[in-house]
């Protein structure tokens, strides 16, 4: 806090004691200045603006203090109030204005709002604690202690083609009682993981969205299981600027900031980057029929995309659409995103269902959109990792042809999709799998392998290990008599829907997932793994899980004894990519040889060396990655030859000859027994027949040549 | 809440008894910061303090940021397992020593 105090803070004007005066345009929120506090709010067709004051958690205001006329500039209402407990005050505000929701306007002075540039959230203190139904304002805006020592820390900026991406839940991660740590379910609760995290060997954790949200929306009773559905994933923002307060254990101390700061610390202290999955598509104010919490009542037409009769346009496929291109709300984004960068050291975003942010504010696709630039171009997003969900629920598919300035990466869904198929041994998928493991050029030839995000499961749809034990969805559970979730899983039950006591089948769902694994971790571009798919977690064929918080979301830490196989090759392949820069280039092949050193820097290679098939009936490809070429030709690395087989036959695979003095030493085959089945870094033992491999039927082999 | 603060040779003992929330930080922030002013060897004895709020903890960081300037030391006493649950959690504690016992305290910063 600054100790000069300006000699214009002092008050002007009081109201039942409380002393206050004009205040600062900017920043917009609330602020603490020399003995009071700031506070600044934009509409642009309010007529009248009150501020509301709360002792915490009190059922009454202690005060409402109407803007002067004289406290307005422009569009933004500015007022500093004096001596006021900032960590005790809660405020809102009412706005004045035209009730004509076929002009766009919603104002209702009777309901107090949540500023959207509020700090914290409370009201939803702990995750699920019954809530006041008859509070009169249910999400309270509260100001935040600035003051996080966070001594040297700074975000990691790993190159992105080095990370090895983690999506987790914070509840679903620990929630589990098998996960064995003090406050489950909590960003503190992931700290005590850290060392599991580094065992793992990934290097970034993703979160899903933990910008308050309230889990009581649209909660009811589950007409099938009889228990309380929710809304757990939390795609449904309250306040873009604050933390959940429900996944902190001192969210009831209102301390949730300094939990999740120092969670971000220590992750990145153990070489951790953290990533935010961001919904700025949707707000959790619903459409016409949804209750009014924030951006409806300060400025309906401004935030909103509205249909010509005032509806609510519905991309998003929640009610809502954010209308992310109006210049005050991209301005509000870019404030958000700036905020976390700089006071949350977040490394990176993942902007939930991103093409919206490329529509105007009618709906249409821009081929410019301002705040897809903007975003690129922010000196202090400058080194952030942003990576787009590149499509909507308004049809709007963008994988590929995503606005990128240089900066966006993908989630590449074709990737998830081809290598699905072919997993499961359909034709003609051999042309997409080469362009799986190239970082696929065809879509990304000028962006380079780094715009790919691969992922071959992820919170949406079903887990790996259900990938491979669920032909159907089996979403019953969710109460929409199984009509939610895609269709379009592309998976094999390898011969029984859901759980068998067959070892054959159950051997081959472990080979399946290993198979998976393998062909992310050898795929240039950004590998992805979703939490609990290390120890094969199921979500019992349900591919749509959002409302559940119980173990159909709660990682089941057991499962690491069960499944210790599935763990052990996982832990082996993520650390087999991180050893091998061949892995992780910048750029695409080639396909020539640049560094003299007779190989060209990817090769294709069928059952015969040399000669890949292509055919549609084909469903073998062996690939050579040269290690002299890594990095560009940079570094110096080993070989690396990758062999699929999805055919359910074994196939004697010929080996490419390596130069003099190098030889095929075998650092996978997921058709031998755990133990054999992957070889730690530097044990990969050299093999006897130099020039030909039996590849099991659906197996994966990697050799390293050096 | 109640502070007392007395000397022990070239260490300052800051007593606090009761809550220490945002109305009575103001206080304890006053008297603490008197206690750095006349010595770098400080114990924080909160034996009989059961509740501290992030405007608490947020006192005994400014006394851990003024000490460690003038390259003394701070030893937090008898703190509640709440309290240190709140701290660990909220990456706190990281910056103090604590200890159970008032004399432990004194014996450790009269060595240092």
């Amino acid at each position: 806090m600054a100790t000069d105090i300006r000699i214009d803070y002092y008050p002007t004007h009081e109201q039942q004691g409380i002393k206050f005066r004009r205040g600062h345009v900017l920043p917009f929120g609330a602020t603490m200045v020399p003995n009071g506090i700031n506070f600044s709010i934009y509409s642009s067709e309010a007529i009248d603006c009150t501020l509301v004051l709360f002792e915490r958690g009190e059922a009454e205001p202690f005060a409402e203090i109407r803007f002067p006329e004289e406290f307005r500039t422009g569009n933004v209402y500015s007022m500093i109030v004096f001596d006021l407990d900032y960590e005790r005050l809660e405020y809102g505000y009412r706005m004045d204005g035209p009730f004509k929701p076929e002009e766009g306007h919603r104002f209702d002075k009777s309901i107090i709002l949540s500023d959207p540039y509020a700090k914290a959230i409370g009201g939803r203190d702990s995750w699920l604690a019954k809530p006041n139904w008859d509070n009169i304002y249910p999400y309270r805006s509260r100001l935040v202690f600035e003051d996080f020592d966070w001594e040297n820390d700074h975000p990691l900026e790993t190159p992105i083609e080095d990370l090895v991406i983690y999506e987790m839940h914070v509840r679903g991660f620990t929630q589990h009682p098998s996960s064995n740590v003090k406050n489950p379910g909590t960003f503190a609760a992931i700290r005590s993981k850290i060392a599991y995290l580094k065992d793992l060997g990934v290097n970034c954790v993703e979160l899903m969205p933990i910008y308050e949200f309230d889990e009581w929306e649209n909660s009811k009773e589950n007409p099938v299981t009889g228990g309380l559905i929710v809304n757990f994933w939390g795609y449904n923002t309250v306040n873009f600027f604050s933390p959940k307060s429900g996944y902190a254990a001192t969210g009831k101390f209102g301390m949730q900031v300094d939990e999740l700061k120092t969670l971000i610390k220590e992750l990145h202290k153990n070489g951790i980057e953290v990533m935010l999955d961001v919904v700025f598509n949707h707000t959790a104010e619903g459409d016409h029929r949804g209750h009014t919490i924030s951006f409806r009542g300060i400025d309906n037409k401004t935030y909103y995309m509205l249909t010509p009769e005032g509806y609510y346009f519905n991309f998003s496929g929640t009610g809502n659409t954010l209308n992310c291109n109006n210049p005050v709300v991209r301005n509000m984004v870019l404030d958000c995103l700036r905020y976390w960068a700089a006071d949350y050291h977040i490394d990176g975003f993942r902007f939930d269902l991103a093409a919206i942010l490329g529509r105007d504010q009618n709906g249409a696709p821009l081929s410019n959109p301002p705040l897809l630039e903007s975003l690129a171009y922010d000196p202090i997003l400058a080194k952030c990792k942003l990576v787009a969900e590149a499509w909507d629920a308004g049809g709007l598919y963008q994988v590929g042809s995503f606005p990128a300035y240089g900066r966006w990466a993908e989630w590449n869904g074709k990737y998830r999709d081809a290598t699905r198929k072919f997993l499961k041994g359909d034709q003609g998928l051999v042309g997409e799998i080469a362009q799986c493991i190239q970082g696929w050029p065809d879509l990304y030839h000028y962006r380079g392998p780094t715009a790919s995000i691969n992922f071959i499961s992820c919170h949406d749809g079903f887990t790996l290990y259900d990938l491979f034990a669920y032909n159907e969805k089996h979403n019953e559970a969710n109460g929409e008599n199984n009509n939610d979730g895609g269709n379009d899983n592309h998976s094999w039950n390898c011969g029984v829907e859901g759980e068998t006591d067959d070892p054959f089948i159950n051997q081959l769902r472990h080979k399946q997932v290993k198979n998976a694994l393998a062909i992310l971790m050898v795929s240039q571009g950004v590998p992805m793994i979703l939490s609990g798919d290390e120890m094969g977690v199921t979500k019992s064929g349900n591919n749509n899980t959002y409302c559940h918080d119980n173990e159909l979301n709660w990682v089941d830490w057991g499962l690491l004894d069960k499944n210790s196989d599935i763990y052990n090759f996982a832990k082996h392949i993520t650390k087999f990519r991180r050893a091998h820069p061949v892995l992780r280039s910048r750029t695409h092949f080639q396909h020539r040889d640049y560094v003299g050193s007779g190989y060209p820097d990817i090769s294709f290679h069928g059952t015969q060396a040399w000669q890949p098939d292509f055919a549609p009936s084909s469903r073998c490809l062996a690939v050579m990655l040269d290690g002299a070429h890594a990095k560009s030709g940079t570094i110096l690395d080993d070989s690396i030859y990758i062999a699929l087989n999805s055919h359910y036959d074994a196939l004697f695979y010929e080996l490419p000859t390596l130069p003099n003095g190098q030889s095929w030493h075998l650092a996978v085959n997921t058709d031998m027994p755990s133990g054999e089945d992957i070889y730690a870094i530097g044990n990969e033992p050299r093999m006897d027949d130099q020039g030909r491999f039996l590849v099991g039927g659906r197996a994966t082999v990697i050799l390293i040549g050096k | 809440m109640k502070v007392t603060i007395t000397d022990h040779e070239e260490v300052t003992v800051v007593e606090v008894t009761g809550d220490i929330d945002s109305k009575t930080a103001p206080e304890f922030e006053r008297n603490a910061r008197a206690a750095t002013e006349k010595s770098h060897k400080i114990a924080i004895d909160l034996t009989e303090v059961e509740f501290m709020s992030s405007a608490g903890l947020r006192v005994l960081l400014m006394v851990y940021r003024n000490i460690k300037g003038q390259n003394g030391k701070v030893i937090l006493v008898g703190v509640s397992e709440d309290i240190q649950d709140v701290m660990s959690t909220t990456g706190f504690i990281n910056f103090f020593t604590i200890v159970e016992k008032l004399d432990e305290a004194i014996v450790i910063l009269k060595q240092d």
